[in-house]
């Protein structure tokens, strides 16, 4: 073992960067000659070149302004964001709609803490970024200088590496390096922090750089006899589930897992963060498990006797109480990193690889044993899935208040927008109502924060997602607590030609905990209310803040919808404004729920169709 | 309590200790003791780590390791199969009167006087943690000024290396 790079892991870095490359294939070998007596800064910018990004979300200070002298000249684009913030999440959501690395940029100090939240964010969900932040100058670091922050410190519990850069000749190697890391194995955020005199010193550079990476082999291919093993489980399966995870969209193995779908015959559901990653239309997928998804879904998982997990982690908001999780089901439990295997739940053929090649060798060993003729038959399954999926479909019911109902304009705007359009959303109630009642049939439609939860998440995301892909309609599905957390970003898109549309879910609160404090805590609303009001909890009525008005001011159009007779022609309308950002204020009612729900930390067993409303699965069923 | 020795090749790089001993400190997982240094190769440390594996599955810990881009590999030294070592260093109350009862107990601990004054005896002793428990059990009562003690190191017996040819089998990368 030593850390000699060798020339096999070079070939593997090339080819991973291939992967990363995006349409600046020109640009890319202009940027792969070699160069002497340049800047640490133009050997970043170059680098970034070689590397293929074609856009950056950033915003300059102090510390990394000698990249941004290169950077004004180069064919990478910079997108000036308004916050930090906005600049990790448009990263992520660039990076989610095209497969691609996203990269933001930021100085040191509170430019560099300012993306915590995103790296973080991108973490929990696995996503591919990288953030470029400058430094105070080498000779500063420890003194407390002048916009100081151990950024590096910082970030790594967020960040899947992260480096300091200490000698400008390193430049590219550390660029070259920390793309690989962010785009292979289990994705994810990659720092990379540059002081500000590595950046102004003189160096040399050439492309492309050998990678020094000795202890990071992530393991891609399947062991076959695990796959075998799999295999003769899933055939003989009774009661089988597809449990479909973000790893199966990170893996872009959606085509494996129709085909395995087809070929098992068994149910699928699909995590929030594996929503698209199977067509809603399907008979055969039964719609999100978890904390509020189908009854169907979440009862499958229940009382399976196998489950097959697939770029899937077990997470709490998946499992309900774990002890009482699917406990009659064996686990077959494929994901590309190794410590997600076991973590929460014990697997009974663990399988380590990448889904895409995981699902493909699956499907030909499960071929195998259809063909030996080990083959469950399914049709009591079914029987039984068909019978909780009419008694128990998802639903809503009008608000008794004569108000808008937030579940119909979402369901409306699913069904206007149509499969083909992306979809984000913040963090609440209406990303509950957006992954339930929009009708997902394609991979990379359906953008949120599952792991880190992150408010404010949507809007920023939508102009990274509309910017990688700018024929695609681009929808932000905010709640009135979230779009007030991020909303400068429209700002930018305004400025920038990004014309994403933003539908606000204007509730006057933030919807989620007041659900919960209409539950649990007798209804006393404790700091939820974001409407203006008198003294006696009454609203006022006045706006604060009027959407429409925040949109005009930010450069988009403001409309408005306050009835249900309104909602098709006010999206109609905005679907047809296709040169600037839209903004939609749907004003909707307080009181809607979120339903099904399993109460947290309660078992997925105790899961409520509705509110009082407990499904009768019958003690001799199944 | 269940104690499990992981010796752990690292590149030699600034922040990987930071980098081991939050990993552990945010999946709460607890560690006995950790001990760094440098190896045959210089880009190379190693970092001997002892671990209470009741706060989570050895595996689980070898797995969350193995993640850290820096980690070379991993190695689990059992008890009989290793060579397990700690070094303490504990001055120990002296007067003439008691000199000889502490010197006699350095002897047969095999503890080495390193340095001694009017008023006490400053002792260097290496062994396995228990040994080093038993000589500060006896030293006690006589009165232990201050001590410092290393963590463990340790290296697998017999003739293979955890980086050279015939190498130990590392713990698990898959599952």
């Amino acid at each position: 073992m030593t850390t000699t790079p060798s020339e096999s892991a070079t070939r593997e870095a090339a080819e991973a960067l291939t992967g990363v490359e995006t349409t600046a294939r020109s640009i890319a070998e202009s940027a792969h000659l070699p160069a002497t007596g340049i800047t640490g800064a133009q050997s970043l910018v170059r680098s970034l070149e070689a590397v293929g990004v074609d856009v950056v979300f950033g915003i300059p200070g102090g510390a990394i302004l000698p990249a941004y002298d290169p950077l004004f000249d180069s064919r990478v684009r910079h997108v000036l964001v308004r916050h930090e913030q906005g600049a990790g999440h448009a990263a992520t959501g660039y990076a989610q709609a095209t497969g691609r690395v996203g990269v933001c940029m930021a100085t040191s100090g509170p430019g560099a803490t300012n993306l915590v939240t995103p790296l973080a964010d991108a973490y929990m969900d696995s996503v591919p970024i990288v953030a470029i932040t400058g430094q105070v100058p080498s000779a500063a670091i420890g003194t407390d200088a002048f916009q100081e922050a151990d950024i590096r410190g910082i970030t790594m519990p967020i960040t899947k590496h992260n480096f300091l850069v200490t000698d400008p000749a390193e430049i590219p190697q550390r660029i070259a390096e920390a793309f690989h890391l962010a785009a292979t194995g289990r994705p994810g955020p990659v720092l990379v922090d540059i002081p500000k005199d590595v950046l102004q010193a003189r160096t040399d550079f050439a492309w492309p750089p050998r990678l020094d990476l000795p202890g990071y082999k992530p393991t891609t291919r399947p062991h076959g006899k695990q796959v075998r093993e799999a295999a003769a489980l899933i055939a003989g399966a009774r009661r089988p589930v597809l449990y479909v995870g973000g790893g199966v969209l990170k893996a872009s193995a959606t085509a494996e897992l129709a085909e395995l779908a087809e070929l098992t015959g068994a149910p699928v559901v699909t995590t929030l963060m594996a929503r698209g990653a199977f067509p809603d239309s399907s008979p055969q997928h039964l719609g999100m498990p978890g904390m509020h998804g189908t009854v169907a879904a979440v009862t499958a998982l229940q009382k399976a006797d196998v489950l097959v997990a697939l770029g899937a982690r077990f997470d709490d908001r998946v499992t309900g109480q774990l002890s009482t999780f699917a406990p009659g089901a064996l686990v077959v439990h494929a994901d590309i990193d190794p410590a997600e295997i076991g973590k929460n739940r014990k697997a009974d053929v663990p399988i380590v690889g990448d889904a895409k090649e995981t699902i493909a060798e699956l499907v030909t060993a499960l071929r195998a044993e259809h063909e030996a003729g080990r083959r469950a038959d399914l049709t009591a399954w079914w029987t039984q899935l068909d019978d909780w999926r009419d008694r128990y479909p998802l639903g809503y019911d009008w608000p008794e208040d004569g108000s808008l109902s937030p579940q119909y304009v979402i369901e409306r705007l699913g069904a206007i927008a149509g499969p083909d359009a992306i979809y984000t959303s913040g963090v609440g109630q209406h990303q509950m109502w957006a992954a339930q009642f929009i009708r997902y049939e394609k991979p990379g439609t359906w953008l949120n924060s599952g792991g880190a939860g992150t408010m404010g998440y949507a809007v920023p995301a939508a102009m990274g997602a509309k910017y990688g892909c700018p024929d695609t309609t681009v929808w932000a599905i905010d709640g009135d607590g979230c779009f007030q957390m991020t909303n400068q970003e429209l700002a930018t898109c305004a400025i920038e030609g990004i014309p994403v549309k933003v539908a606000v879910i204007n509730n006057g609160n933030l919807g989620m905990v007041r659900q919960w404090q209409t539950l649990f805590y007798e209804g006393r609303y404790s700091n939820t209310r974001l409407h203006a009001r008198n003294a006696d909890g009454t609203p006022k009525p006045v706006r604060i803040p009027d959407f429409v008005a925040l949109a005009e001011a930010l450069g988009c159009v403001g409309l408005r919808c306050e009835s249900k007779d309104d909602v098709d022609a006010v999206i109609e309308k905005a679907m047809a404004i296709t040169d600037a950002p839209v903004v939609i204020d749907f004003v909707v009612g307080a009181d809607a729920q979120v339903w099904p729900m399993v109460a947290a930390g309660a078992s997925n067993d105790d899961i409520l169709a509705a509110r009082d409303l407990r499904p009768v699965f019958g003690e001799d069923q199944v | 309590m269940t104690r499990h020795t992981l010796s752990v090749l690292v590149e030699n790089k600034a922040g990987v200790l930071a980098r081991v001993s939050a990993l552990f400190s945010r999946r709460a997982f607890n560690i006995e003791s950790l001990a760094v240094g440098p190896t045959e190769n210089p880009d190379l440390s190693r970092m001997t780590i002892v671990v209470d594996a009741e706060s989570a599955p050895l595996e689980q810990v070898t797995k969350q390791l193995n993640k850290l881009v820096e980690v070379i590999k991993i190695v689990e030294l059992d008890g009989g199969a290793a060579v397990q070592r700690e070094l303490l260093l504990v001055k120990v109350r002296a007067p003439l009167a008691e000199r000889t009862t502490v010197l006699q107990t350095a002897e047969l601990f095999r503890a080495r006087v390193v340095d001694v004054n009017t008023d006490t005896v400053t002792l260097e002793a290496t062994g396995t943690p228990d040994k080093l428990q038993a000589l500060l059990a006896v030293l006690a009562p006589l009165g232990i000024k201050e001590m410092a003690q290393s963590g463990t190191v340790a290296l697998g017996r017999g003739p293979r290396s955890m980086s050279g040819a015939g190498t130990l089998r590392p713990v698990d990368r898959t599952a």
